[in-house]
């Protein structure tokens, strides 16, 4: 008889997180490091391995860091925006390539474009954990002090960016 | 007018529903004739009232009555005819619909082919189906009717989404459902064995070519969602281990497995709980999958428009179906007995590995799709699972499962030996490793997973061959003769596996051996890839019915001798003002060349992506293979040959109900059918 209950017992416990997950926003969760200082990393940089970034090298600008990677289908939908936003010279925009190869990556810059001051590889994941990278793509907009003023879950929006993100760099590069 | 009429014809729709839903069962329990009965004509009477509501939501649509919310926001006046109707399902509520429609043709159609059942089995059947579409219309007309009224109207309508604006949403959404509620057939099957007690093989015998031909369907509709994101997306991807797409993967993996375990339950009595657990399973990742497409939970690129209030509505449902179900199975299935017993080498061990690792590949893309919120839910932090995670687990299941897939069909049931297995394979075996070693050094080169993807393709491949050759020896009568009568369902299985072998093979070969250029070109310019020149022939302007066009043109030639010519589109669906790729390919057994149009740039120039892709197409025929032969299966002569003896079928039937001693004895029955099927 025991034996026979099991899959009931399975399916109950997963319906209770189904039940807590219809009350989180996949899309829109609070992260805990806003308001805290950007952790802090040192990742080889993409196109050159033997130079690395480090947030530390931003202190005194506001900047965006935008995390993605080549098998990332979301990624590809704020592509273009990136783009544009990189060309306009508003803000720095540097990327963190998330659990991805190099030459994959490469590949995917050449194709639709570098928006990305630089790229840093967070090959393992080990950083992305740190930043509680949820899925790809997120972006940060960190102050001057170094730290996390807001944090975008999923792609950026042609209304995310202009109604949230670009007042808020505005803001901020004024204080 | 039209669309209350539509809303009129769901609720008459609900109530004959739960008419079906409770009567037929009652009566079942209570061995009254009269209520049994009642359950056909209640299903004819639910598929007329859901057909009218279609038809008129599909009407509504191609009128243009922007009056209706759901009309509004999913199409525009100059959306052409046929994208008009497919809007029907282009959103959530007509989804719904065309989710409930396909339950009242299944419904229909185990009532007009289910005469050969006992009367009992099939009201229980058909009720359960009933049960389930009342859940469905509720949910229609309480949080999801698309038949509301938008006050004031709409002056045109917010379009289609233009991703959607493709031949593939006429066919593939509608094939996806069929498969997806065909299993309720099987699903209904198992409820109503475990309610009467009857699980014996008859029932298996049943459920077979139901739970083939929704497998088929499933399979298409996978297969053609997937092709249709390799051109429409414009980077050659196929696929993309999305959540939706995942949700569609399990029921296809358990399915399978249903298929198999099916076959065991038939032919030897055996599997019986571990059968209906995995009808209620297929069914109940269906359901799971439309939960998880709809709620909101996850995030993904079909998830076009999520309501928690929706999400909480169909959560309750699926307590109520699989967890009620399951509770069911918990009580009823202690009862079932074991069937035949057979040693650790025979067919029911090989088939019941299979059957285990094809049960495991699916919880584990449970397991990868639902981590996230897991770990969310219980506070332990945010991660994100990827095509890595989907990789890595999959490449170690499928492996020991592909390589026993050569093995079963030649063990023989019960008893088998490993020497006597490894004799007559050992030439298969050679084979393919010799394939696996030397074929990717004569493509370029060898990775150790291009060497193992032959292996295995080449291994189905050698064992189906030497299968074939051992089942037609023999000196008497012709080959065609001998052919002949090899029975259906046996080359169907065959097919099917060969088809698995096309797609391995597909699928390796493309992965290893791809290749792609992204390139700025003028006009005039030419690139090279994979030995093909790609002339570059500027892009010309061009307007849609509802989208403007840069068409793009590449001469494609090799040593000189034109080959092909691909054109390229950037669509911009000015509705929405969404921009769109469309890929130009030129598909062919060998390889596919596939060209997409980047960015303008400035002087005229053009980014183009062009990509070498050989033998891609297999990964889409190994599906068509596998389709064709389910349908083999179904065709077989020993489920035609009841419907001709029906009346006697249904004497022996009902006499085998009365005389519950001959339906528990499996070989019992068998012979009844044996001698039945000699008389034609």
């Amino acid at each position: 008889m025991k034996r026979f209950l099991l899959p009931l017992i399975i399916f109950l416990v997963m319906v209770g997180f189904l039940a807590v997950g219809l009350h989180l926003d996949p899309r829109e969760v609070p992260s805990p490091l806003v308001g805290k200082p950007a952790p802090a990393f040192d990742l080889p940089l993409l196109d050159q391995p033997e130079k690395t970034f480090s947030p530390k090298q931003m202190l005194g600008q506001v900047w965006l860091l935008n995390v993605w990677a080549s098998w990332c289908v979301a990624c590809r939908e704020e592509h273009p925006l990136l783009v544009a936003l990189s060309k306009a010279k508003l803000v720095p925009l540097y990327g963190m390539d998330y659990k991805d190869t190099r030459a994959e990556a490469q590949q995917w810059l050449n194709e639709g474009g570098n928006p990305y001051e630089a790229n840093a590889m967070d090959i393992d994941g080990r950083v992305g954990i740190d930043y509680g990278v949820y899925g790809v793509p997120e972006t940060y907009v960190i102050d001057k002090s170094g730290m996390i003023v807001y944090k975008q879950i999923g792609p950026i929006t042609e209304q995310v960016l202009s109604n949230k993100i670009m007042p808020l760099v505005e803001r901020l590069q004024a204080q | 007018m039209i669309p209350e009429i539509g809303h009129f014809s769901l609720i008459l729709a609900l109530l004959v529903a739960l008419i079906l839903g409770s009567v037929p069962i009652i009566g079942a329990a209570r061995g009254n004739a009269v209520w049994m009965e009642l359950a056909r004509p209640a299903a004819r009477a639910q598929f007329f009232l859901i057909a009218t509501a279609f038809i008129c939501l599909a009407y509504t649509f191609a009128s243009k009555d922007y009056s209706v919310g759901y009309v509004a926001s999913n199409s525009n006046s100059k959306l052409p005819l046929q994208f008009r109707i497919a809007a029907v399902w282009g959103g959530h509520e007509g989804s719904l619909l065309l989710w409930a429609m396909i339950l009242s043709i299944w419904t229909v159609a185990v009532s007009v082919f289910s005469k050969h059942l006992p009367d009992d089995m099939r009201a229980r059947i058909l009720g359960v189906m009933g049960l389930i579409s009342v859940g469905f219309l509720l949910f229609m007309l309480v949080v999801s009717n698309p038949f509301e009224r938008l006050i004031p109207a709409a002056l045109d309508g917010r379009d289609l989404n233009p991703l959607l604006q493709d031949p593939g949403m006429i066919f593939h959404p509608p094939m996806l459902y069929m498969g997806y509620v065909g299993f309720s057939v099987a699903f209904a099957f198992a409820i109503a064995a475990l309610l009467g007690g009857q699980l014996d093989s008859a029932w298996a015998r049943w459920s077979r070519p139901w739970t083939t031909m929704a497998w088929v369907f499933l399979t298409l509709g996978i297969m053609g969602g997937s092709n249709w994101a390799y051109y429409e997306l414009g980077w050659g991807g196929w696929w993309f281990w999305d959540a939706v797409e995942n949700a569609s993967f399990m029921p296809w993996l358990v399915g399978t497995a249903l298929i198999h375990s099916l076959a065991v339950t038939e032919k030897r009595g055996s599997f019986k709980a571990w059968t209906v657990l995995l009808a209620i399973g297929a069914f109940s990742l269906s359901l799971l999958g439309t939960f998880l497409v709809r709620s909101g939970v996850l995030t993904s690129v079909h998830a076009f428009a999520t309501d928690p209030r929706r999400g909480l509505f169909i959560l309750v449902f699926l307590v109520v179906v699989i967890g009620g179900s399951l509770a069911l199975f918990a009580w009823r299935a202690p009862t079932v007995g074991r069937g035949g017993k057979f040693s650790v080498i025979s067919r029911e061990s090989f088939l019941l590995a299979n059957n285990v690792l094809l049960a495991v590949a699916a919880m584990s893309v449970l397991l990868g799709t639902l981590y996230p919120l897991f770990l969310d839910a219980l506070g332990l932090g945010k991660i994100s699972v990827g095509p890595p995670y989907f990789d890595t687990v999959f490449v170690p299941l499928m492996t020991p499962a592909l390589f026993l897939m050569g093995i079963g069909p030649i063990a023989r049931w019960k008893n088998a030996t490993l020497p006597e297995l490894a004799m007559r394979l050992r030439w298969a075996f050679a084979v393919s490793v010799a394939t696996a070693l030397v074929l990717p050094l004569l493509l370029g080169h060898w990775t150790p997973m291009i060497g193992l993807g032959l292996f295995l393709a080449f291994w189905i491949f050698a064992s189906s061959v030497h299968l074939v050759r051992q089942r037609l020896a023999g000196d008497r009568a012709t080959l065609l003769a001998r052919m002949k009568s090899v029975p259906r369902a046996w080359w169907g299985m065959v097919i099917a596996h060969i088809g698995i072998a096309v797609f391995t093979l597909g699928v390796t070969v493309v992965k290893g051996f791809e290749s792609e250029i992204a390139v700025r070109m003028l006009p005039g310019d030419v690139a090279h890839l994979a030995g093909y020149d790609f002339k570059f022939e500027g892009v010309q302007d061009s307007i849609g019915a509802n989208y403007t066009a840069s068409r793009g043109q590449l001469r494609v030639s090799k040593n000189g001798v034109e080959r092909t010519v691909l054109s390229p589109e950037k669509r911009l669906y000015t509705v929405q003002n969404m921009p769109m790729t469309e890929a130009g390919i030129s598909p062919a057994l060998i390889h596919d060349l596939y060209a997409s149009l980047g960015e303008p740039l400035e002087d005229g120039a053009w980014s183009v992506r062009i990509y070498h892709k050989p033998m891609v197409e297999w990964i889409w025929a190994g599906a068509v293979l596998m389709a064709l032969g389910g349908l083999l299966a179904i065709s077989d002569r020993r489920y035609r040959v009841r419907r001709k003896n029906l009346t006697e079928e249904k004497a022996v039937t009902k006499k085998s109900v009365v005389k519950k001693a001959v339906v528990k004895k499996p070989a019992a029955k068998k012979t009844v059918t044996k001698k039945v099927s000699a008389k034609v």
